[in-house]
């Protein structure tokens, strides 16, 4: 019986070897596509660091639409606790489609994507790289426009910062996932401005609409709950589906 | 060892047969020239061949692999008609950058070597928005060469270089030929090509003419191949 136990022992020690060794190229293809997505979302995000292009034009945008709300509205702080997710979300999306726009027009210059697609990188980590540059900027956008907004529409948000953060950066996963895919659709369109958003708003309503609700509860002082949860896991769901069919499909997209 | 298979490729856009039926072998270490008039497809070919196109039909291998496969990209260097550099960026970080996606793990140094053979070191923190276009067109010749590529295309490599850039590109590849690396140009410089080849490719009308070794009648008169495969002359 000692014996067998010894064996049994051995035989899973050996096993474990085998799986760490097979587990080795697996973790290092891995960490190859990771240093890929990176570098690819760094050059991005130092090349709009440099122009400033898409980051300017969206703040400025957005800065002029919530004002241009302020005086069209006359908010008061019962009107406020009905559409004050809307109002700021439909902000998010007008902005954030400038922020997209540009991401893979950057490409067309000197033929960039050609090399981009002729170089080792899979499409999916060029993909997922842009997808995390654009996040990056979106988020940092959203963060003045809520400062903006609370400041022209005396809305208190800090009272439920971590879960509208949540919100924010679900919702703007969600915008950022099918922004990008879109983008890299229409890059050749020679409307491509025009062509992005009649694309991806439509494809935005479900999560916008949870976005909407849950932030419009959040800035009346409502906390998560199991009342809103539904809207929570709307986005989780739509943004888990929607990178895995970005990942999936860009390849199509990009070489055809 | 064939370097480049190509097995009856088709290439339509809409209804239109950009390539009908392409075929042919590269052995490794040849250097071919793709010749063709505008509009014959060898732009379509070479995108096809570089992996940034596929075909319709057909199949294109390197060195036995798929093309859009990871590691057959590694083995590639492609420099097309755009320099595909960032305005943004300095010339180092543009090196880096590629040297780094190509997977170099001495993306830096090997940066800083390429700058110096195309004499653009004194420029190596310059935006390249700033670089004149010669400067731009070298730094492109750099980028192409940064990862020691075994299968170089190039889409009219010698069109709009000056003759600085020209020199270098033409010192790089004989380079690369003397190293075994395959070699494939589309161009419409005749007497360059055929000059520079080892073997020929012509394209007409979407379809191969002609592909074979470089006969002596090419270079007597490069206009010959049109001539003899067109059945018109060249221009």
């Amino acid at each position: 019986m000692k014996q067998d136990i010894s064996r049994k022992g051995a035989e899973l020690a050996k096993n474990e070897d085998v799986f760490f060794a097979s587990s080795a190229p697996l973790r290092e293809t891995f960490f190859s596509f990771l240093r890929q997505c990176l570098t690819i979302a760094a050059k991005d995000l130092r090349a709009e660091w440099r122009t400033k292009e898409a980051l300017n034009a969206s703040l400025a945008f957005s800065t002029v639409i919530l004002i241009l709300f302020s005086f069209a509205l006359d908010p008061n702080p019962e009107m406020m606790q009905e559409f004050s997710g809307g109002l700021l979300w439909l902000v998010f999306l007008f902005a954030g489609a400038l922020v997209l726009n540009r991401s893979f027009a950057r490409e067309m210059q000197n033929d960039c994507l050609d090399a981009l697609l002729a170089s080792p990188v899979p499409p999916s980590g060029l993909f997922l790289g842009k997808v995390l540059a654009n996040y990056a900027l979106l988020m940092m956008l959203e963060f003045l426009c809520l400062v903006e907004f609370g400041l022209l529409f005396n809305v208190r948000w800090l009272g439920n910062v971590g879960p509208l953060m949540l919100v924010m950066a679900l919702g703007t996963w969600a915008l950022t996932v099918v922004g990008t895919v879109f983008s890299a659709l229409t890059v050749n369109l020679r409307l491509r401005e025009v062509m992005l958003p009649v694309l991806v708003y439509p494809m935005m309503v479900p999560p916008m609409m949870a976005a909407m609700i849950l932030t419009t509860d959040l800035l009346a002082g409502t906390a998560l709950g199991p009342g809103n949860m539904l809207w929570v896991r709307v986005l989780v769901g739509f943004d888990v589906i929607f990178t895995l069919l970005g990942v999936s499909l860009i390849d199509t997209v990009l070489v055809g | 060892m064939n370097a480049l298979e190509i097995d009856g490729v088709w290439k339509y856009f809409g209804d239109f047969p950009a390539l009908r039926d392409v075929g042919f072998k590269v052995d490794a270490g040849s250097v071919v020239a793709l010749l063709g008039r505008n509009g014959a497809g060898k732009t379509t070919l070479l995108r096809i061949l570089a992996g940034l196109a596929k075909p319709s039909k057909g199949t294109v291998k390197i060195y036995g692999s798929e093309v859009r496969e990871e590691p057959t990209r590694r083995r590639i260097g492609v420099l097309g008609h755009g320099i595909s550099l960032y305005d943004e960026l300095t010339a180092t970080e543009n090196l880096v950058l590629f040297g780094k996606l190509y997977g170099l793990n001495d993306a830096p140094k090997r940066a800083h070597q390429w700058l110096e053979r195309t004499g653009l070191e004194r420029v190596r923190d310059g935006l390249v928005r700033e670089f004149s276009r010669g400067m731009r067109q070298r730094l492109a010749v750099a980028r192409t060469f940064l990862h020691d590529p075994e299968v170089l295309l190039f889409d009219e490599p010698f069109t709009s270089l000056d003759d600085r850039a020209i020199a270098v590109l033409q010192s790089l590849i004989a380079e690369a030929q003397a190293r075994g690396a395959t070699i494939v140009m589309s161009t419409h410089q005749l007497r360059e090509a055929i000059e520079l080849s080892t073997h020929i490719a012509l394209i007409k009308k979407g379809q191969l003419a002609y592909a074979g070794e470089r006969r002596q009648e090419m270079l007597d008169d490069p206009t010959w191949l049109y001539r003899t495969y067109e059945g018109e002359s060249a221009s």
